[in-house]
């Protein structure tokens, strides 16, 4: 081609130009600013008018974070400190930080109970979190439940260990009598569970110094910490339950289905704080004369049966995403129904729901804060009550608030944020 | 043959659990005595409970004089009124909130999540800060922070009065004082129903005109104007308010004529708007996922193909974008409408007379029925949702794909 034109053209280059670099208006902080804040004139506008709010936001707080006060006794006292200088009163939160964690009536002696078992709650929540892990660290996950309970509500270990020893006495007599059904292995598990839990019983009421805390009663745990019990007690409880509810919504027998579809509608339908009511003043109407079993556990089992319906919800999502092909192929295998959903439906279906159940979550664990309304010193309790009434804390508001809108955000973001790494790890099928 | 002629012979109790033909009914049939059992037990329970009490069920107490004030209502109602009344003004209260909350939370939700969209880097970031402050953070404590935010702001109503005030009416009309919010109230002169009936027609006629519009393109290829949409939707009002000389006006909030307190308008108690800000602020960080979450949907593709038909960037929004995105859109932003509304029952917080604090809140106390009024209660929220559910099956069924 060139030499065809050798003649026409007086000149043609024959090697590249060395590269220039790119306007400096184009690269570096000012292209930077250039594309991201100030493209065109609206933009401009936008950029000017969001950093006026930022501005007022920051003008508004900063000072207010950094002139704060933090070791005084009394709201007075913060005034007289401040003279009317931007500053928050944040002496009341180092004054009252035991009751805004651990509420008015835990005994202060053994709040390390409590810390114990919210950095143990960490240690063996992780082999479930962290797949990597070693599988066999699965067996502290396991036992925690019954230590925790220990620790918090303190008495005797006894209980707690004949509660552990009773579900693995029941598992090993379902697993060696389940070869000849599943029915007989079931009764076997459940006789064997119950006879051992009887006996543990008997054992806690005989010793009950045996190795024993000091008791602390439900209604004597508060703040943050009961927000922590609540919210990982009725999440743990209602997965199974959540489980079993869209199992039996997606049910071929009809009165199984029915029954599910009713009691997963009527409990989305209400608003929590109604089940609360139930749990404060009505639950005592349906139970045998004489029962009495305190708020916590009433509380809990209102609350797990909440969580569950928004649980089988998600799930539910789950198994309609699976593909026919995956039932069918388990039918073909000549898996039975409990089988075919143990190995082939539910740890897909599961997988696929693990976004939705984590929303659930951190849903569930924000609306704990809702058992104030009924009078129970959760933080928010605490605040309202307790802290806001006494006559050296009158009138700090934001500084309370804010903290505890601090600890949930923290906690909150931070399982939102793990559950998004979980969900990119899992995707096995999108590389 | 030997075996069916074995089960014909007789029906042996190990044959109803591994037959897989009655297994199915036993398990149900064992299910149903069990749920019969509780549902026994429980009721037993409760007779005998409120028998030992010496109470008995009914609702005869709604009758009853309330004998509690309610700070704002939306029908006439004195504390000499029934429970049942009482009952009905929350009711009321619980709708205005929950429509006015879905409202705004909707107009909120739709700019931050377009914004976090936004090219402009430090809108996104505020966006996505906004969006995730208020998602995992309790509604509870959103609703403490803004009452007490309420509690404390607002003007004493006497600057804004007199001839030389310290403070304007904002847009003329709203004052935002230490009793509450002052708007402009409607006040229906003669002859308003017919403005009202010409409005209703005036919207009718947009519909229609709005349905022709695609019909005429078509069946003629011609493409209407969308103009006269605007035109037949308000001049029919506008028009008949005008020949019935202003049968519908504006009553401003007046600062002339008293001296201690602004007169007439509307006032909106601070309960109300505390509640209002802090659902709605709440409500919209959701509902701005949603709508972020509708617009990515769209794939890029659906853009250029649009472009490449020769559509310009209005249309392609409106014919293409807009259509699929609100497939994605509206049925997550109906449930958040749903829990907006069963989010009010948190009103008690700031102090707000929804039904959850006059029938489960101070009736319940008066009078100890605890389960009527909370069985009451239930059925309110749940038929509420059971209607929201209702018209998001309806949307649903109408924007379905449609497949072969």
């Amino acid at each position: 081609m060139a030499d065809t034109h050798a003649e026409s053209v007086a000149y043609v280059r024959d090697g590249f130009l060395p590269e220039r670099p790119a306007p400096a208006r184009e690269t570096g902080v000012v292209g930077w600013l250039r594309q991201n804040l100030f493209s065109s004139v609206p933009y401009t506008i936008l950029t000017l008018a969001t950093l006026w709010v930022i501005w007022q936001l920051g003008a508004a707080i900063l000072p207010w974070l950094w002139g704060g006060v933090w070791h005084v006794d009394s709201i007075r006292a913060c005034r007289e400190v401040l003279e009317g200088a931007a500053g928050g009163c944040f002496a009341v939160l180092t004054e009252r930080w035991a009751q805004l964690l651990f509420g008015f009536s835990y005994p202060s002696g053994e709040y390390w109970r409590l810390g114990v078992a919210f950095v143990l709650l960490g240690v063996c929540l992780a082999p479930v979190l962290f797949p990597d892990l070693p599988r066999r660290l699965l067996i502290a996950t396991l036992i925690y439940p019954f230590v925790a309970y220990w620790l918090i509500w303190g008495g005797t270990p006894l209980a707690a260990v004949s509660g552990l020893a009773g579900l693995a006495g029941g598992a090993a007599a379902f697993r060696t009598v389940a070869s000849r059904g599943a029915l007989l292995g079931g009764i076997a598990g459940l006789a064997a569970l119950l006879a051992i839990w009887w006996i543990g019983g008997e054992l806690a009421a005989a010793a009950p110094g045996f190795l024993a805390l000091p008791p602390v009663a439900s209604r004597n745990i508060g703040g943050f910490a009961l927000n922590m019990i609540l919210g990982t007690v009725c999440v743990s409880l209602s997965l199974p339950f959540g489980i079993l509810l869209a199992l039996g919504r997606q049910s071929r027998l009809p009165i199984i289905k029915i029954a599910c579809i009713a009691f997963i509608e009527f409990i989305r339908g209400v608003p929590l704080i109604t089940l609360l009511f139930v749990a404060n003043v009505v639950l005592a109407y349906f139970l045998p004369p004489g029962t009495t079993f305190d708020l916590i556990l009433r509380v809990v089992i209102m609350i797990t049966m909440f969580a569950s319906a928004y649980i089988a919800e998600v799930i539910r999502g789950g198994l309609a995403a699976l593909p026919r092909g995956q039932y069918e192929a388990a039918d073909a295998l000549g898996l039975d129904y409990w089988q075919a959903v143990r190995l082939v439906i539910l740890p897909q279906a599961l997988k696929i729901s693990i976004p939705g159940i984590v929303n659930v979550a951190v849903g569930l664990f924000k609306d704990t804060t809702l058992v104030s309304i009924i009078s129970m010193f959760d933080v928010v309790g605490m605040i309202r009550g307790p802290i806001l009434a006494s006559t050296e804390w009158n009138g700090v508001y934001w500084e309370l608030y804010g903290f505890a809108a601090l600890l949930f955000f923290v906690t909150c973001y931070g399982i939102s944020q793990y559950s998004q790494w979980l969900e990119r790890r899992l995707a096995t099928d999108t590389r | 043959m030997s075996l069916s002629s074995e089960h014909q012979g007789g029906l042996r109790p190990s044959t109803l659990l591994n037959d897989t033909r009655y297994r199915g009914l036993t398990f149900q049939f064992l299910a149903l005595l069990a749920i019969i059992a509780l549902m026994a037990w429980l009721g037993a329970n409760l007779v005998g409970n409120l028998a030992a009490a010496g109470l008995n069920f009914g609702y005869g107490f709604l009758d009853e004089p309330a004998g509690y004030d309610i700070n704002q209502a939306l029908i006439s109602y004195t504390s000499r009124d029934t429970h049942l009344r009482a009952a009905f003004v929350g009711v009321l209260n619980t709708l205005l909130v929950a429509v006015l909350g879905c409202i705004a939370a909707t107009i909120i939700g739709v700019v931050a999540g377009i914004l976090r969209l936004s090219k402009n880097w430090l809108v996104a970031r505020l966006m996505s800060a906004y969006v995730e402050a208020f998602r995992n953070v309790p509604v509870l404590i959103w609703i403490l922070i803004i009452g007490a935010v309420v509690t404390v702001s607002g003007a004493n109503p006497r600057e804004f009065l007199g001839e030389e005030a310290a403070r304007g009416l904002l847009f003329g009309g709203f004052a935002f004082t230490n009793r509450g919010l002052y708007i402009p109230a409607l006040s229906l002169g003669p002859g308003a129903g017919i403005v009202i009936a010409a409005a209703l027609a005036g919207l009718v006629g947009a519909i229609l005109w709005r349905r022709a519009v695609p019909r005429t393109l078509h069946a003629t290829g011609r493409l209407l104007p969308s103009w006269p949409l605007w035109v037949i939707l308000i001049a029919p009002g506008l028009l008949a308010n005008l020949i019935l000389s202003d049968a519908l006006t504006l009553s401003m909030p007046d600062t002339m004529s008293n001296r201690f307190n602004i007169q007439g308008g509307l006032l909106i108690g601070k309960p109300l708007v505390a509640l209002w800000l802090a659902l709605s602020v709440y409500t919209g960080a959701f509902i701005a996922e949603n709508v972020r979450a509708g617009i990515l949907s769209v794939s890029q593709g659906q853009t250029e193909a649009a472009a490449a038909l020769g559509l310009r960037p209005r249309r392609i929004m409106n014919l293409v974008i807009l259509p699929q995105a609100l497939r994605v859109i509206v049925p997550p932003v109906i449930s958040q409408y749903l829990n907006l509304t069963k989010n009010s029952s948190l009103a008690i917080a700031v102090g707000y007379a929804d039904l959850t604090a006059t029938l489960g809140g101070i009736t319940l106390n008066q009078t100890g029925r605890a389960i009527e009024c909370v069985l009451l209660l239930m059925l309110f929220y749940l038929v509420i949702s059971l209607a929201i559910s209702g018209v998001m099956n309806f949307y649903n069924a109408s924007v379905a794909l449609k497949e072969r």
